[in-house]
């Protein structure tokens, strides 16, 4: 059995995500933070099980659906509401915002806007462990969008080649903004295409933190021996619309039914794992109405001090461009 | 309104040649507005959404217009980093180095989505580094009539075209011709012809994609003061209509270049240059360039402003070679 407190862990963390999301489509309504913003809600069992699988020392990266993930990862989450408040305390001091969440110190290497774009990132550092000789192992986030790409593939293929320790993990929730994956990909399942790498390829009920936390186990102790890389898909579902806040974006709805959505929210990622939890009664309902309760005071607190910090001054516009500012006139 | 026009445009193509079709991503749902319709008109075969694949669908694009097709592909301009091989080592350079033989009636619309916090990897304004690259052209419409008459052109024209669409310009009204109004019977608007937007005496402003709008406001105050600005908007990029610009700094001894681009080697540090070479004994004060600062898109709203040309920073300009 999965220990009790990677469990607890994983339920606090998928918690936090929830509530973190939830607090930050209220400041998107009120006009509080500006900007795309693509909530993580109902895949937070997918970035949750991954992470907790890993070690503080091992690297993630991921896409612009960016906060489940450093915070999954164990990321501040003060900092990352600041980013997102574009404030001079956020992680990129508010130069990055929604989509680049990034925490280098805890192995966060950086949330990508562009689709797919992180995904040979991990594989370099992948490669880095390799040519260190260190046992770390690299982590990347991707959608079933993002898993179309040249890029993807052609990491996919040098992972493979070189037998470099890095963990592919598709976050298969059925659509790329309105493209279904079945419109989108050649074959039924995206972990199908891992045989023509020669790599193992392993789908994942993405609803089950457990069931993710497992497959990742085990791609991490195959990568740790110099087995090399394994590509994880797991099954979820993005509750909201693909971005919230994009004023040109018009709303489409009409790629999927709402009795979709209802069917997918039946079986929630939080629910599935906090009954399941409570069955194994290693917790109680009430243990987790504590739980939630605790975070969403942090969550409250993150905001206050999101909320109280400055924003950047003019004159930290050309900072961080290069090691030695060069400057143009 | 801009998309409107747009839209109109590409129906009107459709319309007119089997051989045009409209691809890109989640186009059939139109989320940013110029594909509305194609689909429910021209079905599957025509309208086609794309996997996630920038260089395999732009490369695509490309093949299928060697071979008879005249495709319209739909993109961001940011996401065409991705797609870099398919246009500048294809795209751009097969019709001259295979000798002639290849045509390639390509047109990507690359839309142009800064100043709306979008951070760096959302914000990109490359024409410029298209411009630097022989084999394409590069369109900037800034008005609907504009957007209209230049798509359409795009889509007939045998060469590949990249048309940057200023989102900024997305919702902006503007009278757009009726067909039956004109002679031809349709607006066809040719490359290489620029637009005087506003008539002037004192000062020449070439204004690219959404920096016009911003112009035209300066213009309007500084005109309080007693200034005349003329503005150009050059429209193509790549044909430039040099002499439109050479003619009106003739009249005025001025120039400030506006353009939303990063500053270094931008589309105004072009049109500058090719001023100081050709019309050098026409100026009567050093000319200004008004472009993006060289650093890149940050997501705070706090700094995002600072970066990008405005009118504030165009009357200052203006008023500079006044003085
Ligand atoms: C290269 C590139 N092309 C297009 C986009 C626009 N875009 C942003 S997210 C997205 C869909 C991504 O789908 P997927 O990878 O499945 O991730 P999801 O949004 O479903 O989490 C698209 C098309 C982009 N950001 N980058």
């Amino acid at each position: 059995m999965i220990p009790k407190e990677k469990q607890v862990l994983m339920l606090e963390r998928m918690t936090r995500i929830r509530q973190f999301e939830k607090a930050l489509i209220e400041s998107q309504k009120s006009g509080e933070i500006v900007g795309s913003l693509h909530t993580y809600i109902g895949q937070e069992a997918v970035a949750t099980g991954a992470c907790v699988a890993l070690n503080d020392d091992d690297y993630i990266a991921g896409n612009h659906r960016s906060h489940g993930h450093p915070i999954a990862k164990g990321g501040d989450i003060n900092k990352a509401m600041a980013e997102i408040f574009g404030r001079k305390d956020g992680y990129c001091k508010g130069k990055g915002g929604s989509m680049h969440l990034a925490d280098f110190s805890i192995g966060i290497l950086g949330e990508s806007g562009i689709v797919a774009s992180s995904v040979p990132v991990a594989t370099g550092a992948a490669l880095a462990s390799k040519l260190k000789g260190k046992n770390f192992v690299s982590l990347v986030f991707f959608g079933d969008g993002a898993s179309n790409q040249g890029a993807c593939h052609e990491s996919m293929n040098l992972a493979a080649l070189w037998n470099l320790p890095v963990i592919f993990v598709c976050e298969n929730n059925q659509f790329a903004v309105t493209t279904s994956y079945r419109d989108s990909v050649s074959v039924d399942h995206i972990s199908d295409r891992a045989s023509a790498y020669g790599m193992p390829g392993v789908l994942v009920d993405g609803q089950d933190a457990l069931a993710m936390y497992e497959a990742t186990s085990e791609a991490v102790k195959r990568a740790r021996k110099g087995e090399g890389p394994t590509l994880i898909e797991g099954l979820t579902y993005r509750y909201e619309d693909h971005s919230l806040g994009l004023a040109s974006v018009r709303r489409d709805s009409s790629y999927r039914t709402d009795e979709e959505i209802e069917e997918w929210i039946k079986r929630d990622p939080i629910e599935i794992l906090k009954d399941n939890m409570i069955s194994q009664k290693l917790i109680t309902q009430k243990d987790f109405d504590d739980l939630e309760k605790k975070e969403i005071i942090s969550v409250e607190k993150a905001l206050n001090f999101a909320r109280n910090s400055p924003f950047p001054e003019p004159e930290d516009l050309f900072d961080d461009l290069f090691t030695d500012p060069i400057k143009f006139a | 309104m801009y998309v409107e026009a747009l839209n109109e445009a590409i129906f009107e193509e459709m319309d007119r040649d089997e051989s045009v079709y409209y691809m890109g991503e989640d186009v059939r749902a139109s989320i940013y507005g110029a594909s509305r319709g194609l689909f429910e008109k021209y079905g599957e075969k025509r309208v086609l959404d794309t996997p996630l694949s920038e260089n395999g669908f732009i490369g695509a694009a490309v093949g299928s217009s060697l071979v008879g097709m005249r495709p319209i592909v739909e993109t961001l301009t940011s996401f065409m980093w991705v797609a870099m091989d398919q246009i500048i080592s294809q795209a751009a350079k097969m019709k001259y180095m295979f000798g002639g033989q290849a045509s390639l009636p390509v047109t990507i619309r690359a839309v142009m989505s800064y100043g709306g916090s979008s951070a760096a990897h959302h914000s990109d304004r490359s024409y410029p580094m298209f411009m630097n690259m022989p084999g394409l052209k590069i369109i900037a419409p800034a008005s609907p009539e504009d957007v209209k008459g230049l798509m359409k052109t795009s889509v007939r024209d045998n060469d590949p075209c990249i048309i940057f669409e200023d989102s900024n310009l997305a919702g902006i009204k503007g009278d757009v011709p009726e067909n039956n109004d004109l002679n031809e019977g349709e607006l066809l608007i040719p490359f290489g012809k620029g637009k005087i937007i506003r008539e002037g005496s004192d000062c020449t402003v070439v204004g690219i994609a959404g920096a016009n709008t911003h112009a035209l406001n300066a213009a309007t105050e500084l005109e309080k003061e007693g200034i005349s600005v003329e503005i150009i908007d050059p429209r193509t990029l790549v044909p430039l209509d040099k002499e439109i610009i050479l003619n009106s700094v003739e009249k005025t001894g001025r120039l400030v270049v506006v353009d939303p681009a990063h500053k270094v080697c931008s589309a105004a540090s072009e049109i500058i240059s090719v001023v100081t070479e050709e019309g050098f004994w026409n100026l009567q004060a050093p000319p200004v360039k008004i472009a993006a600062e060289q650093v890149h898109i940050p997501f705070t709203p706090a700094l995002e402003p600072l970066i990008f040309p405005d009118a504030e920073k165009i009357i200052n300009a203006v008023k500079q070679t006044i003085e």
